[in-house]
């Protein structure tokens, strides 16, 4: 009996031990302080031959949902339809790569937002939550004060704006006003603020809020490039700085332990041609403790627990033959409900010319009491 | 005491200019030209850039596989043509149908005025037949052209060609426009007819059967003339309408589309130089533009593409040359250079306007725009503006010297001579002038069956002899106007009709270039030395003749020879007069045919205008 004393003991060892390997693991699950993540993909150009501002902004969208963030935490916003454009001779593809070697279009795609919808308004509203009590959870960033969310942009840009859809920008000072406000409303945890147009880094330069780390594809006074052509399509496929940025997050997988320095290191100037910028003043980790995944994965906070739970039987005992219920669809479109229809009560208003009579009424008998010459003090 | 200006400082300016007047106007004439010399020389040009976003650069694939096909077709084509004596419509029609395009035809028929000798052509009717590929995802609410003109016995492989592209473009989803198909027959009335009939107006009294199909609003079109299986050589052609020239980015568009495929490409049948620093590579560039400048101030079309441009539609002529040289290009290598063109057109999203509409071309890949060109215009403008304030200053001057110098009583005299000069004496030779105008432009038209009659001549003969005899008949008016005047041979007289028809003349000539700036430019070298120096105080044999000599007719004249020698085809005296004559007549008939207002101009405005110097100079 002493040996299984012992071995009791050496179980009840190995298992504290791993219970204590498991609190240390533990621990670094819990450094960030976020429980759920979000991500909000913009590209605000339109036209066939910004193809690649599409191209962009769905290949970070494919990585994101690889890395495990629903559709249901995704706003993806496209200003234009590329797929299905009359000029593109595959139509249902959008490829990233030439010689169509990545689609990522893909057949499971969810846009949000779409074409005319991309505004400037509709985006600050996403991002402030201040939208109208109609709009679908789909279209809304619902995050708290425990969310990560990523915010990419792609477009056309300038020093200090970038343009949606050919008729109007949006400032620095605008966006940084909003993230401001998303932190008074607790409506994020940390941001990532990823851009890629040309002058970038002048985007996030008004940034005052805390817990926000910035990226962008150039800095002030330089164009952010194409990176390659595809002949058969005939337009350019995607920028240089998100065209590495896939492949870097191509090697990401949900446990990869890769910090946020190895994702300032994406796509140097020899590469870039540009100089990608960063910011990291505002947040409040180092950001070599930041792992990749905090912001563009979806990983999934586990609470190892020892208690145990009771739960009620929630199935109750059935007197006699189970009810058989018959089932029916729902009528989509009730048209025989729709022509029957009785027409909406309206508010009553009295008719027309009801008020006129009163008046007229009230005048008569106001004369006829005293007397006609009191016209005159009316014309 | 002037409130914005120091009146001593005017009068001293003023002083300035009527004293200087003379040698300022010569350094403002000599300034002109040489500016407009300086033009084509290359370190004052711009080098062609493509400014549409849309068309971006020349990235598309061209895989365009059937030009032995299309040659195949085209022989069919020719044999059909010689077979039935003209365009085979039949034929035509079957084919395209079985390329899968839909098809229309469409008739027109047109009296010319008087019967053409260069096309020997006089009541014309004829068909033309059209193609539509509709785009297959897109609405049709934009469309493409490329035509090729059916020309007996010519133009045979453009059509094979275009049969061919018809084929491969129908098998591709990427077209976002639809694309016509067009052939035209009796090339410029032909598609005079068509574009009447697409846009539904009727400019030029032509009778022709409505479109039954249509594609949208056109954004671009092509047109080709090819007549040989393999080329040397793609000229490209611009000049349109009443010298009106399409975007440059079309032409940008060529030249990129040459360099990648790597087809030798000439403007004006003019191969680039590089060396723009000799004297020879300057004078080749002088050259090129000098040959831009004469066409575009002809204002005839000089490709089936010129009438496309009046609709706003920016269309270029792309010819096929084959001339002796090693390095032959056949006609995949057409095909595919058009494949390329067409589907960067695709991409465009609206009409061509961000580059320039008004340039003129020294060499394919160097431009001119307007901004440059222009001021060399404004400097001989200026000299009439100089002139101006010269004869007004003068009578001004001259009144007030006659005031300060002379008794009241002598004042009024001197004033009441100087009212006497009414209106009447300027308004009667504008009104003679004008109305001898009027009868250069009606008269020749109206009065050939008479002419004939009287004259052993044809009938285009009798229209441009009877031009050039009312011509010739004007000259003869001062010496008749005189018995009409009052107020004849009166100092102020003249100076006030001078005064009338130096600002008509700057009027026009500034109107004129604003339009067609060659017209403009040429007709301002020769007519603004006759309007600053002509007085009735010049002797009067040598004046006369120089006036002859700088008038619209003789500049006509000088210009047929010029460009003759420019084009290398240099002509004898006989021959360039019949050649002269000839462009009289094309000139009458592109006016009734297609609208051009070259002829008008001249024979409205700027005869009259010239005849007042002309009734300056035999004032008295």
């Amino acid at each position: 009996w002493l040996f299984r004393v012992e071995t009791t003991l050496n179980m009840f060892i190995y298992s504290s031990s791993f219970t204590y390997f498991f609190q240390d693991n533990a621990g670094q699950f819990f450094s960030s302080g976020h429980t759920n993540n979000w991500a909000v993909l913009v590209c605000t150009s339109r036209f066939w031959f910004n193809y690649r501002h599409v191209a962009n902004t769905l290949s970070v969208y494919r990585s994101v949902k690889r890395l495990g963030i629903p559709d249901s935490h995704i706003v993806l916003m496209l200003a234009d339809d590329m797929a299905c454009n009359h000029r593109n001779p595959k139509p249902a593809t959008v490829f990233s790569h030439k010689n169509m070697e990545l689609n990522v279009y893909g057949d499971d795609v969810e846009v949000d937002y779409r074409g005319y919808e991309v505004t400037v308004e509709n985006f600050l509203r996403v991002l402030t939550g201040r939208l109208p009590p109609s709009t679908p959870r789909s279209k809304r960033l619902l995050s708290d004060d425990r969310s990560n969310i990523l915010i990419y942009l792609t477009g056309h840009g300038g020093n200090g704006f970038l343009k949606f859809q050919d008729s109007e920008e949006i400032s620095n000072v605008e966006l940084a006003d909003a993230f401001e406000q998303m932190w008074q409303k607790r409506r994020y945890n940390e941001l990532l603020f990823i851009i890629d147009t040309c002058q970038g880094a002048s985007m996030y330069e008004r940034f005052y809020s805390p817990n926000l780390m910035a990226l962008a594809s150039s800095q002030v006074g330089e164009d952010s490039l194409s990176h390659q052509p595809d002949l058969a399509i005939g337009v350019h496929l995607m920028d240089r700085y998100t065209f590495y940025l896939l492949e870097f997050l191509e090697d990401i997988h949900p446990a990869s332990k890769t910090n946020m320095n190895d994702l300032f290191k994406v796509c140097p100037k020899s590469q870039c041609v540009s100089t990608p910028g960063h910011r990291t003043d505002l947040f409040l980790r180092d950001p070599g403790s930041v792992l990749i995944t905090d912001f563009f994965g979806s990983v999934r906070k586990v609470e190892i627990t020892m208690e145990t739970i009771n739960l009620t039987d929630p199935i109750n005992a059935v007197n006699g033959e189970l009810q058989k219920e018959t089932y029916s669809y729902v009528d989509q479109l009730p048209v025989s409900e729709i022509i029957h229809q009785k027409p909406k009560q309206k508010d009553w208003h009295p008719p027309d010319g009801f008020i006129l009579g009163l008046w007229t009424l009230i005048l008569l008998v106001f004369f006829k009491t005293y007397g006609i010459k009191h016209l005159k003090h009316i014309f | 005491m002037g409130l914005l200006s120091d009146p001593n400082r005017r009068r001293a300016l003023i002083s300035l200019l009527t004293r200087l007047n003379t040698p300022i106007c010569l350094v403002c004439y000599m300034a002109g030209v040489a500016w407009f010399m300086g033009l084509a020389f290359e370190p004052f040009t711009l080098r062609t850039y493509m400014s549409e976003n849309a068309m971006g650069s020349t990235m598309v694939e061209e895989r365009f596989p059937a030009g032995e096909r299309a040659l195949a077709t085209g022989r069919e084509f020719a044999a059909h043509k010689k077979k039935v004596g003209g365009m085979p419509v039949d034929w035509l029609v079957k084919t395209m149908q079985a390329r899968g395009l839909e098809v229309f035809t469409q008739s027109f028929s047109r009296t010319l005025p008087f019967p053409d000798e260069n096309k020997e052509r006089y009541m014309v009717k004829g068909t033309n037949v059209y193609g539509i590929l509709r785009a297959p995802r897109a609405p049709r609410t934009e469309a493409l052209v490329l035509s090729a003109p059916c020309s007996p016995g010519d133009n045979n492989q453009a059509v094979g060609l275009l049969l061919g592209l018809a084929q491969y473009f129908r098998n591709q989803i990427y077209w976002a426009k639809d694309i016509i198909f067009l052939v035209n027959e009796h090339d410029l009335i032909g598609m005079q007819a068509w574009l009447e009939g697409y846009h539904h107006t009727n400019t030029t009294g032509m009778d022709w059967s409505p479109l039954q199909g249509r594609g949208g609003s056109i954004q671009a079109a092509l047109s080709l003339e090819l007549s040989s299986d393999v080329i040397t050589s793609l000229d490209l052609v611009l000049e349109g309408l009443n010298g009106q020239l399409p975007n440059l980015d079309l032409a940008n568009l060529f030249y990129a589309f040459c360099q990648k495929i790597g087809v030798l490409c000439t403007i004006q049948g003019k191969l680039q130089r590089n060396d723009w620093d000799s004297v020879s590579g300057y004078s080749h560039a002088v050259q090129t533009m000098m040959l831009m400048v004469m066409k575009q101030a002809s204002g005839r079309p000089w490709g089936d593409h010129g009438l496309f441009l009046r609709y706003h539609i920016e269309a270029a002529t792309i010819k096929g040359i084959n001339s002796f040289r090693q390095y032959k290009t056949d006609a995949t290598t057409i095909g595919r250079l058009l494949e390329g063109m067409y589907r960067k057109l695709n991409n465009l999203l609206e009409r061509l306007h961000q580059s320039y509409f008004f340039y003129l071309m020294p060499s394919l890949s160097h431009f001119v725009s307007i901004g440059y060109y222009m001021p060399a215009f404004g400097l001989l403008t200026v000299i009439l503006l100089l002139r101006e304030t010269h004869i007004f200053t003068g009578r001004y001057l001259s009144i007030y010297s006659a005031c300060i110098g002379n008794s009241p009583l002598l004042i009024k005299y001197v004033s009441s001579q100087q009212s006497s000069p009414g209106v009447l004496s300027v308004l009667t030779p504008l009104v003679i002038s004008h109305l001898t105008g009027v009868a250069l432009y009606t008269l020749p038209i109206r009065f050939q069956e008479m002419a004939v009659e009287h004259f052993p001549v044809s009938e285009t003969e009798a229209v441009v002899l009877t031009a050039i005899a009312v011509y010739t008949a004007g000259l003869a008016l001062p010496h008749n106007t005189h018995r009409f005047l009052s107020g004849e041979g009166t100092e102020q007289g003249w100076r006030v009709l001078k005064l009338v028809a130096v600002l008509y003349l700057a009027v026009l000539l500034g109107c004129t270039a604003l339009i067609n700036f060659s017209l403009g430019f040429i007709l301002a070298l020769t007519l603004v030395p006759v309007a600053a120096f002509v007085t009735p105080h010049i002797p009067k044999v040598l004046s006369a003749f120089i006036l002859v000599i700088l008038s619209p007719a003789c500049t006509l004249l000088f210009s047929v020879f010029f460009f003759q020698e420019l084009q290398e085809m240099p002509v004898s005296f006989q021959d360039g007069w019949l050649l002269y004559l000839s462009v009289i007549s094309q000139g009458i008939l592109d006016h009734f045919l297609y609208g051009s207002l070259v002829y008008p101009l001249i024979a409205l405005l700027v005869y009259p205008c010239w005849l007042l110097f002309w009734n300056i100079l035999f004032w008295k």
